[in-house]
């Protein structure tokens, strides 16, 4: 960790773990990211929208801050090399097709995005290149193989802002993942708004809520020590309510995809990101 | 070995007359935000009540409160009011309904239900058709608010 980071962390942490989202700042490789901004029109009951990153301990906030210290980086360089793997009957591998993976700048912030009248998420693309132009199988939703290409492609984008469309051809998605965000499943029948909108900020026994945003994914959990992809933490928060969850990669999770990137509209996206 | 078995029988027909008593989640009378009756006919134990205000798998209570009773758990939610003098604000009666249906108490509450088998969406095959706490544990909750006194 550089001088400055430590001082401007030093600083940060004169503040209690409770208020962190008002006090400091995330700079990665010299570039501030935004991690606080003025909600999108749509959201009627928020002024201010903040990254996840903003919710976590000095220490876990640390790690992200140097992609040497970020625990993730070891996927990215699977991602890397996967890249260059050649697989399927076509004989060809992602590079095959394109030139660079730097080309790949802007795509997280779109994503989901309606092709073709169906909502599609970066899985989505992964595997359709890997079965229609390489003759491969698709990888898992949440494998490891897909959440390192989803990591790599992802940090191409870093620190540009989240920008979906939801308007148009988007819209009846985003209705759909709007609804579902608003309903309360589960034997603890709740939604995802009462922990992630009307209770962020506070703890929930060992957690700090945060406004559930999805700037940073996939992301590094400390917990499982592996990369986690979207629709597996919405997984797991329908679990923790004691809900039968939806599937991996179905209409429900990508219409909750695209109305939860619309919440976070104008964050940076962060991935590769940490979190506990 | 004979008197061994006599006891068995002895707490074997406690138990069948306490499940005798038992109000089911949906029998539960609930008027005017109070529950005045035991749910199981009998007082509840307060020690076993502080044990599932904080076990993660049962009440989970403190998820949501902070409680200075319990200030050996380091970690106590703040989702909730505090819990700290509940018995000085609240009667047993009201105690009962808030833990049992909290939603009938205070309207739109992120609160659970603890005492309810029905009426919530997709839940978890091993929880459906079920409540959180069973009657016994809610009472043993409610005996211990009520020990929760500052005045
Ligand atoms: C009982 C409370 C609760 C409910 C209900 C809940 N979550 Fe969460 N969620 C948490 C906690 C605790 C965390 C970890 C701390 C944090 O980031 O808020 C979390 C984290 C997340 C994150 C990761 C944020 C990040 O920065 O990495 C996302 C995304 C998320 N939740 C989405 C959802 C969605 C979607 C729903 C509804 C299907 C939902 N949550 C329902 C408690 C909840
Ligand atoms: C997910 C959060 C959550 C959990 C878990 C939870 N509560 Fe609550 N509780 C609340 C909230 C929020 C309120 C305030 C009512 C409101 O406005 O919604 C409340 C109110 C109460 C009150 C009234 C407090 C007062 O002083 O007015 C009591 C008593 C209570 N809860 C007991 C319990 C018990 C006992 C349990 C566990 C068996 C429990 N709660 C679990 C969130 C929770």
């Amino acid at each position: 960790m550089n001088l400055k980071l430590w001082i401007s962390l030093a600083v940060g942490s004169l503040s209690t773990a409770a208020i962190a989202q008002d006090s400091n700042e995330l700079v990665i490789d010299g570039e501030t990211l935004v991690t606080e901004t003025a909600a999108p029109a749509h959201l009627e009951d928020f002024d201010t929208i903040y990254s996840g990153w903003r919710f976590r301990s000095r220490e876990t906030q640390a790690l992200e801050t140097d992609d040497f210290d970020n625990p993730a980086f070891v996927f990215v360089d699977q991602g890397l090399d996967l890249w260059e793997e050649v697989d399927g009957s076509a004989g060809k591998a992602c590079a095959s097709c394109h030139e660079d993976v730097e080309d790949f700048a802007g795509l997280r912030t779109q994503l989901p995005r309606v092709q073709d009248g169906e909502l599609v998420a970066m899985e989505d693309l992964v595997n359709g290149c890997r079965t229609e132009r390489m003759g491969a199988e698709p990888w898992k939703w949440s494998g490891g193989n897909m959440t390192a290409m989803t990591a790599l492609i992802g940090l191409q984008s870093r620190g540009m802002p989240v920008g979906v469309k939801i308007d148009g051809e988007a819209a009846p998605f985003w209705e759909k993942g709007k609804e579902l965000y608003y309903t309360r499943v589960g034997q603890l029948d709740m939604a995802c708004s009462n922990c992630h909108e009307n209770n962020y900020g506070v703890m929930i026994r060992a957690d700090h809520l945060s406004q559930g945003q999805i700037n940073g994914f996939p992301t590094y959990r400390l917990k499982n020590a592996k990369l986690n992809s979207i629709h597996a933490r919405f997984k797991g928060c329908m679990k923790n309510i004691r809900a039968e969850p939806f599937k991996e990669g179905g209409d429900e999770f990508k219409a909750l995809e695209l109305y939860l990137a619309s919440r976070g509209q104008g964050l940076s996206v962060e991935t590769p990101s940490v979190r506990n | 070995m004979k008197r061994a078995i006599g006891l068995a029988a002895i707490a074997a027909m406690t138990v069948s007359a306490a499940l005798a008593e038992t109000v089911a989640p949906t029998n539960v009378t609930l008027a005017d935000g109070v529950i005045e009756a035991s749910l199981t006919g009998q007082p509840g134990d307060p020690v076993e009540g502080r044990k599932v205000f904080a076990n993660r798998k049962q009440g989970n209570c403190l998820a949501c409160h902070v409680n200075s009773d319990l200030s050996e758990e380091i970690f106590h939610g703040e989702v909730g009011p505090p819990i700290d003098g509940v018995a000085d604000r609240w009667s047993a009666g009201e105690l009962r309904a808030i833990v049992t249906n909290s939603k009938m108490v205070f309207e739109g509450t992120i609160m659970p239900a603890f005492y309810i088998d029905s009426g919530y969406e997709r839940p978890l095959e091993d929880f459906a058709g079920k409540s959180i706490l069973s009657a016994q544990q809610v009472e043993d909750v409610v005996a211990y608010l009520m020990t929760l006194k500052e005045e």
